[in-house]
């Protein structure tokens, strides 16, 4: 029996993903055999222990790539290391993003041009540059992390969740445009998960959102990295341009 | 084969050409053959067949025969 789960032979770039969501991606996908492509925008040294950290938990072979994903020409550069290291890329986990919260009328300038640099544009040219790769071999899979608040909108957060909802357009364009070749792009919208990026939130939010979850508790990174793990294995081979929402019956 | 026959035969291959057709007259969008999906496949047959990746500046570029050449020379590919 084929086993589905099997990411061996795989190699997997994850945007993002020296903690929090990315690093639990990381290490699900590790976990089940894949090559780890890790990244961090300007951290040598939390990358390369992130880097020594998944070879030697899993076994698996590990890279660490310093890339600004605000910077189309650093991620164009990682996209040209993969394919001189690893002649492929089957999974692409694009999750590097920032979390800038502010009521309309306190939304400055450079804070919608960081969100969209990082969670828009940068998502956008990380899409290009695997796809290129992926067509290559005429496969791949291809996951968005989006947000609850991109599906659904919420107070003060016009300018992330605008940044977040972009990519439901890019999933569901992307993946009509992609699925003759052989790649699947899905999306997965986290509701409220336990990372660095919302302990950011002051108390009164952070229990507003909390007392919102019909499931009684906050979300684990290892919630999302389950699902991205199905979008990116054989388990989804015939699910493409599709949004999941991973975020245990929150409602806003 | 010559790299440049390789490339030809690339380009009569990924566009679905007529064999014996003069692919140094063809420009992209010029001919039904060659509209942007069969561009993009076009690409992947060139960077398989020499084994390079190109730049999206170059992907956007390579509107003729001729640019064609003279982008994979850039990637190393003598013609």
């Amino acid at each position: 029996m084929t086993r589905l789960l099997n990411l061996e032979r795989k190699v997997a770039f994850v945007t993002g993903s020296t903690r929090g969501i990315g690093w639990a991606t990381a290490c699900v996908l590790a976990a089940n055999g894949a090559t780890v492509v890790l990244n961090g925008v300007s951290d040598q040294y939390a990358l390369d222990e992130r880097v020594s950290e998944l070879r030697s938990t899993y076994g698996v072979k590990a890279v660490g790539l310093l890339c600004d994903a605000a910077d189309p020409e650093d991620v164009r550069g990682a996209y040209r290391k993969i394919f001189s290291t690893f002649r492929r890329l089957d999974i692409l986990v694009n999750n590097a993003g920032v979390l800038n919260d502010a009521l309309v009328g306190m939304v400055s300038d450079k804070m919608v041009t960081q969100t969209f640099g990082i969670n828009t544009f940068g998502a956008i040219h990380h899409l290009q540059g695997a796809a290129r790769l992926m067509q290559r071999r005429k496969s791949g899979s291809i996951v968005n992390l989006t947000s609850i608040v991109g599906v659904t909108g919420n107070e003060g957060q016009i300018v992330y969740s605008s940044s977040k909802a972009a990519l439901l357009g890019l999933t569901r364009s992307a993946a009509k445009e992609l699925a003759p070749m052989g790649i699947r792009v899905n999306a997965v919208a986290p509701g409220f998960i336990d990372t660095d990026m919302t302990r950011q939130l002051p108390q009164a939010k952070y229990d507003e959102r909390m007392a919102s979850i019909k499931m009684g508790r906050i979300g684990r990174p290892d919630d999302i990295a389950h699902s991205v793990l199905y979008f990116a294995s054989e388990l989804s081979s015939y699910v493409t341009g599709q949004v999941l929402g991973v975020d245990g019956g929150m409602l806003i | 084969m010559s790299n440049d026959d390789k490339l030809r035969q690339v380009f009569i291959d990924a566009l679905a050409l007529e064999p014996g057709i003069d692919v140094e007259n063809l420009s992209y969008r010029s001919t039904e053959e060659w509209d942007s999906v069969a561009h993009m496949l076009l690409v992947g047959e060139i960077e398989n067949a020499f084994d390079i990746l190109l730049e999206t500046q170059d992907v956007i570029d390579m509107s003729s025969y001729s640019l064609a050449r003279e982008i994979v020379d850039k990637y190393g590919v003598q013609i």
